[in-house]
């Protein structure tokens, strides 16, 4: 089996972003980028599986400019098998990126689709829905704890984050999984395989070889920082804080 | 031909499902706003989110109509389905779909369910809460309909005119929605409150007709079981008070004290990302970026440093306090009230200070 994962290259996690004072985006100049952390886990948990002997290959997919294939080296380096970068601009919305990844595994017959829940940048979380609804499979969002694969039946068991805890279900594949933080830790990528992945293959594939039409149904009008709390007080003691918040605040 | 008689010819052709090429922008017609909103219910009542989702829809414009969805099985679904129609005002009519099928809240038939009522009438809008169950099936929903969806709303401009945040919070980006088939939005519902209602108005409640909805034969997911926590505090969502507690508390047993803080003041227990990993509490309570989004009168954080995905999930607090032993922590700088001290001192302190819950 083949495990697809994609994964999206953003501003790191740690980074204070800046809107741009024109308000047409975040100010993404000079600031560090890295792998999407829910990327991160669900490619360490492609890996996983195909430690386990559940799967024969990972491939991670990048779509977006040239920078990518930055993040396709470091997927590479952690123990992906090759990687595919699909050229485009970052303005796609998770629609296109879905079609594009539908495109990918017609050509690809993976098994598993990860993905991550969602970008920290967009904070979307669409695009792995997206997926299985386009290719008509099961979907398995928010994973966290173990996946379990059933070799024989062709099905994996995955636990669930939801709003009320923990629901557990049982997809056949092929399906898709998006992961939350909670599933792995991913490993690092140690400095001998950082050098063998420079010579496992980048394929390049454009919108045109995959015959994917950009759906352009959202305009960005403009972007612009939230309103800024008024800045508040320390207090001395329990006693003040008690009375600020009663008499002050009135929330007690 | 009149505007309104060009708009009911090009939708029933069904141009939604033509390509970007073909995709009509409707921005300048006035258009008739029919909401159809996918309703969240448990023990044969309607969750508060739904509710907020429906004041939502008000703000999409003039509504003609909005429908809540409801699906499931058996008594509690009929239940559910009578309170649902008269929780607010707006709500002109229930569809109730009842069948095992739908017994679970799996993303596949769920969506094809939606898919299958938008068939039988256009709705210009299609909404869920951005709960856990809205962000799992409507985006599947939009794919369905080649649409883009909008998720996690915090402000509605107009029919087709969204802000939603992204950078977790850090950045807010307001969004147009340009294309011919139906808007679909997740709800985030901490920015649409329900206020008292006191108008009382009961809407009508019809069974969906599902002979025809055509379901895969075998299931290609199925629920396997779930693991909640019974408890008394109320939903972290919606409470009025939030206590969470941090990686500070160090145990199980002092989040303990946590806990007894939320109780005397009959307020939700939350917690950080770290607090969880550690294992102190379930995932549940989790506040922040990719957890859960509280916007409570007050907002009280026991040794949490304030990492920008925590602060995420409590901007919209009205009243924040902070009790940390570090002086220089980032929560400090959201906090209206910082107190800077050990959390199990402060704890015990409080409890004993304390007036009790109004």
């Amino acid at each position: 089996m083949k495990i697809l994962v994609a994964v999206k290259r953003v501003v790191d996690y740690a980074v204070k972003i800046r809107v741009k004072p024109d308000k047409t985006g975040v100010d993404t100049q000079n600031v560090k980028m890295s792998m999407n952390p829910f990327c991160e886990i669900a490619l360490e948990e492609a890996l996983r599986i195909k430690e386990a002997g559940f799967a024969k290959e990972v491939v991670a997919v990048s779509i977006g400019p040239s920078q990518c294939v930055d993040t396709l080296r470091t997927g590479l380096a952690m123990g992906a098998d090759r990687g595919i970068h699909v050229e485009a601009s970052y303005s796609f919305l998770p629609l296109t990126i879905a079609k594009i990844l539908k495109s990918l595994a017609d050509v690809e017959n993976p098994g598993l689709i990860f993905l991550g829940k969602q970008a920290i940048d967009d904070d979307c979380n669409q695009t792995g829905q997206m997926v299985a609804a386009l290719l008509g499979w099961p979907q398995a969002t928010f994973a966290s704890k173990v996946v379990v694969l059933d070799k024989d039946k062709q099905s994996a068991t995955v636990d669930r984050e939801v709003d009320e805890g923990l629901e557990t279900l049982s997809v056949d594949l092929p399906a898709v999984i998006t992961t939350d933080l909670r599933l792995n830790q991913p490993r690092y990528a140690t400095l001998p395989n950082i050098m063998k992945a420079k010579s496992k293959p980048i394929k390049k594939m454009t919108l045109e070889d995959l015959k994917v039409d950009i759906k352009s149904d959202i305009e960005i009008v403009e972007v612009t920082e939230p309103p800024k709390r008024k800045s508040g007080v320390i207090v001395s003691s329990v006693d003040e804080l008690i009375y600020k918040l009663k008499n002050e605040a009135h929330v007690v | 031909m009149t505007r309104a008689i060009l708009l009911r010819a090009l939708t029933k052709k069904k141009l939604v499902l033509s390509n970007a090429h073909r995709s009509i922008s409707f921005t300048n017609l006035s258009r008739c706003i029919s909401t159809l909103i996918l309703a969240e219910h448990e023990s044969g009542s309607i969750k508060p989110q739904t509710v907020s989702t429906v004041v939502a829809a008000n703000h999409l414009g003039e509504s003609s109509s909005v429908s809540l969805l409801l699906a499931g099985s058996g008594s509690s679904l009929q239940e559910a389905a009578s309170q649902a129609a008269s929780c607010h005002p707006s709500v002109s009519e229930v569809l109730v779909a009842d069948s095992d099928r739908f017994e679970y809240p799996l993303a596949e038939p769920w969506a094809n369910l939606v898919d299958f009522v938008r068939q039988q009438r256009d709705y210009s809008h299609i909404l869920a809460s951005s709960s856990s169950f809205g962000k799992n099936i409507l985006p599947r929903v939009a794919a369905l309909l080649d649409v883009s969806p909008v998720t996690d709303v915090v402000k509605i401009l107009g029919s087709n005119e969204f802000i939603r945040p992204i950078y977790a919070g850090n950045a807010l980006c307001r969004v147009r929605y340009t294309g011919a088939g139906p808007c679909v939005l997740t709800i985030r519902t901490t920015s649409f409150p329900v206020t008292p209602i006191t108008e009382s108005k009961k809407a009508t409640i019809s069974q969906i007709d599902l002979s025809k909805f055509k379901e895969d034969a075998v299931s290609r997911s199925r629920y396997v079981g779930q693991s909640t926590q019974d408890t008394e505090r109320p939903d972290l969502g919606s409470a009025r008070v939030v206590i969470t507690g941090g990686r500070a508390l160090k145990s199980v047993e002092n989040f303990k004290m946590i806990e007894k803080l939320a109780e005397k003041l009959g307020g939700a227990v939350g917690a950080t990302r770290a607090a969880v990993d550690a294992g102190y509490v379930p995932n549940d309570l989790q506040v922040g970026q990719t957890g859960k989004i509280v916007a409570p009168e007050l907002y009280m954080a026991f040794g949490v440093s304030g990492a920008i995905q925590h602060l995420a999930g409590i901007k919209d607090s009205k009243v924040i306090v902070a009790v940390n032993k570090d002086a220089d922590a980032p929560i400090f700088q959201v906090a209206d009230y910082g107190l800077v001290g050990d959390l199990f001192e402060v704890i015990p302190e409080l409890l004993e200070k304390l007036p009790e819950k109004k």
